[in-house]
């Protein structure tokens, strides 16, 4: 024991941990406090009850997590998530692989101009982009009620006050906001696939369909399954798009777990539970992170 | 070969050829001038709207302004505090991105280029920060503040951000540090040069392409942050701006000064706009690397 303790002592004299221990601290400090400490302590408050009066929470096993079983307001919320989920990520990807094809092998003019245009959105603030749309969806002042009208709507449509249509209309949002992302995603991996395999493909007659189909879309496998990872993890929170927009309403219909952990913890005060919520939502994008690496684990093509 | 429908289509029949060319070329075209125009003209109209009046907004939509207002402008940023929340902005999001490119490089270059015992803990440590979703420290994190007087406290939020950029900072300028030629070091080191000079005189500037790539990816990241400041900052006088516009938002549901919003959010847009049009390819480079982490 003594002998360790003397050779940890000779190991940190040693002039190289001079450099380590300045360089590492401060980062591993500030990670500890802010980060580390906070998540811990989440994994504790999730099994109490607090409202924030009393100095400490009190400790209640899973009684929280029984009660969410039981809460339709989490089931709606997770519903929403569910919905999200599923659609989002799907036509996410089919129009960004069509554009990115069409910019890769379309012999397009002003590629750059189409590029540079579709990403602009993801450089702004998902708040701007919520308050935007907003205005658009807005029944008198939007543009799309009026052009609903042109279309035959009879009177103006509240597309974010309608509980049938709000959802939706988030989710388009945010669709607008990705497809730029990851056209530029599956550009740089379309321009990594060699030419030769189109060459010699197109010799031997294929339709650019083929193209896509039998070289494109296999030699692009790796980087679409980190596209899905990346948006199943977006569409579990939702959170700034929800917030801006709708606030979870109207009557939440567009209610996700992020915007119900942040209501039941910032405006209810219901700080044990809220945390209990946000353990439900991290085991959700944790297991979908999973899954999506698992189901997509195809063997992808070495070239 | 069923592939070969058309096999003499180049020679026997150049007209249909060109007709179905022609075809698929329009097709193309038209879905992506139709995804540009999805997204330009929210923008354009968004623009032209922020000169109009409340009346024109109201009544005519599509219509353009009348007479240019450019007091909107005035009115969002004095009355509106779209210039107050754009200062908060920047008096976090400047100390937090130095922060955040020191801290990281000079914890990045050891991983990357020391052994001692820790070294993969530590990384591995750092990189369990991105697994979980930050909803889940919300609540404690919230009670840490208060219980360091840090709640309504720039100094706060710019150690919060820091703190959760500092994961992924680390994981990317690590490999990047790794990929840089250990002779130079070594060299430097016979010169008789110390580690620190080492760091700061070599290494630092060799992972300059790097350290852009994570300045405009953290920039991005903390300029829209919303939920932090959402929880940590609850005075009005404090706000940041994705938290200020949202504010003026949901403030027009019953205190209606619609051109106003629609100037505020023309002034948050133009300088992304103009930054994004001089740097777009970096900027391009740096928000994508952040999917090639897997």
């Amino acid at each position: 024991m003594s002998i360790n303790i003397n050779r940890a002592l000779a190991a940190f004299t040693k002039k190289k941990y001079h450099i380590i221990i300045p360089f590492t601290m401060p980062s591993l400090a500030l990670f500890l406090v802010f980060v580390v400490y906070p998540y811990a302590q989440a994994m504790y408050f999730s099994l109490t009850k607090w409202r924030g009066l009393t100095p400490k929470p009190t400790y209640i096993g899973l009684a929280n997590f029984e009660k969410l079983l039981g809460d339709a307001f989490f089931w709606n919320a997770l519903k929403h998530n569910l919905i999200y989920l599923v659609s989002i990520p799907l036509i996410t990807i089919v129009i960004a692989l069509y554009l990115a094809f069409l910019l890769t092998h379309g012999r397009a003019r002003f590629r750059k101009f189409y590029r540079i245009t579709f990403f602009f959105p993801q450089v702004m603030s998902l708040v701007a982009i919520g308050v935007l749309w907003s205005f658009i969806y807005h029944p008198t002042i939007g543009i799309l009620s009026s052009i609903a009208g042109f279309f035959g709507a009879p009177e103006p449509i509240a597309w974010l006050g309608n509980p049938d249509l709000a959802l939706g209309a988030v989710g388009a949002v945010v669709i607008w906001q990705a497809v730029g992302f990851f056209v530029v995603l599956f550009i740089a991996g379309m321009d990594s696939i060699p030419a030769s395999y189109y060459e010699a493909a197109t010799i031997d007659g294929a339709t650019r369909w083929d193209l896509f189909w039998k070289i494109t879309l296999p030699l692009l496998w790796d980087t679409i399954r980190t596209a899905l990872v990346f948006l199943a993890i977006s569409a579990t929170n939702m959170f700034a798009i929800t917030q801006t927009m709708t606030q979870g309403g109207p009557n939440r219909s567009t209610d996700v777990l992020s915007t119900y952990v942040y209501e039941r913890a910032f405006l209810s005060g219901k700080f044990g539970y809220a945390t209990a919520v946000a353990v439900a939502m991290f085991l959700l994008a944790f297991t979908l992170s999973l899954l999506t690496m698992l189901a997509t684990r195809r063997e992808s093509v070495e070239y | 070969m069923t592939k070969r429908a058309f096999p003499n289509a180049s020679s026997s029949a150049p007209f249909s050829r060109r007709l179905r060319q022609l075809a698929s070329h329009t097709v193309l075209n038209f879905s992506l001038v139709v995804w540009a125009l999805l997204v330009i003209l929210p923008l354009i109209w968004l623009v032209y709207s922020s000169f109009k009046t409340d009346q024109e907004i109201f009544f005519e939509p599509w219509a353009l302004p009348g007479a240019l207002q450019w007091n909107n402008f005035a009115r969002a940023w004095v009355s509106a505090y779209i210039g107050q929340y754009f200062l908060n902005s920047l008096k976090v999001v400047i100390p937090s991105l130095a922060l955040t490119l020191a801290l990281s490089s000079m914890t990045a270059y050891i991983l990357a280029r020391f052994r001692f015992p820790g070294n993969r803990a530590l990384f591995y440590l750092f990189m369990a920060g991105m697994l979980f979703p930050i909803f889940l420290a919300l609540v404690p994190l919230f009670f840490l503040a208060k219980e360091l007087h840090l709640l309504n406290s720039f100094l706060g939020l710019t150690l919060v951000y820091t703190a959760y950029s500092l994961p992924f900072t680390i994981f990317f300028l690590t490999g990047f540090f790794k990929t840089l030629p250990s002779e130079l070091h070594e060299a430097a080191l016979i010169d008789g040069a110390n580690e620190y000079q080492v760091f700061f005189r070599v290494m630092l500037p060799l992972a300059q392409p790097g350290l852009v790539a994570m300045a405009i990816f953290n920039f991005l990241g903390m300029w829209n942050q919303y939920i932090l400041p959402l929880v940590l900052m609850s005075e009005r006088d404090n706000y940041v701006l994705p938290q200020g516009l949202s504010f003026l938002l949901h403030q027009q549901y019953y205190k209606s000064d619609w051109s106003a919003l629609f100037a505020a959010l023309t002034i948050i847009m133009t300088p992304t706009l103009a930054v994004y049009a001089v740097f777009q390819s970096q900027i391009q480079k740096g928000v994508t690397v952040g999917a090639l982490k897997g």
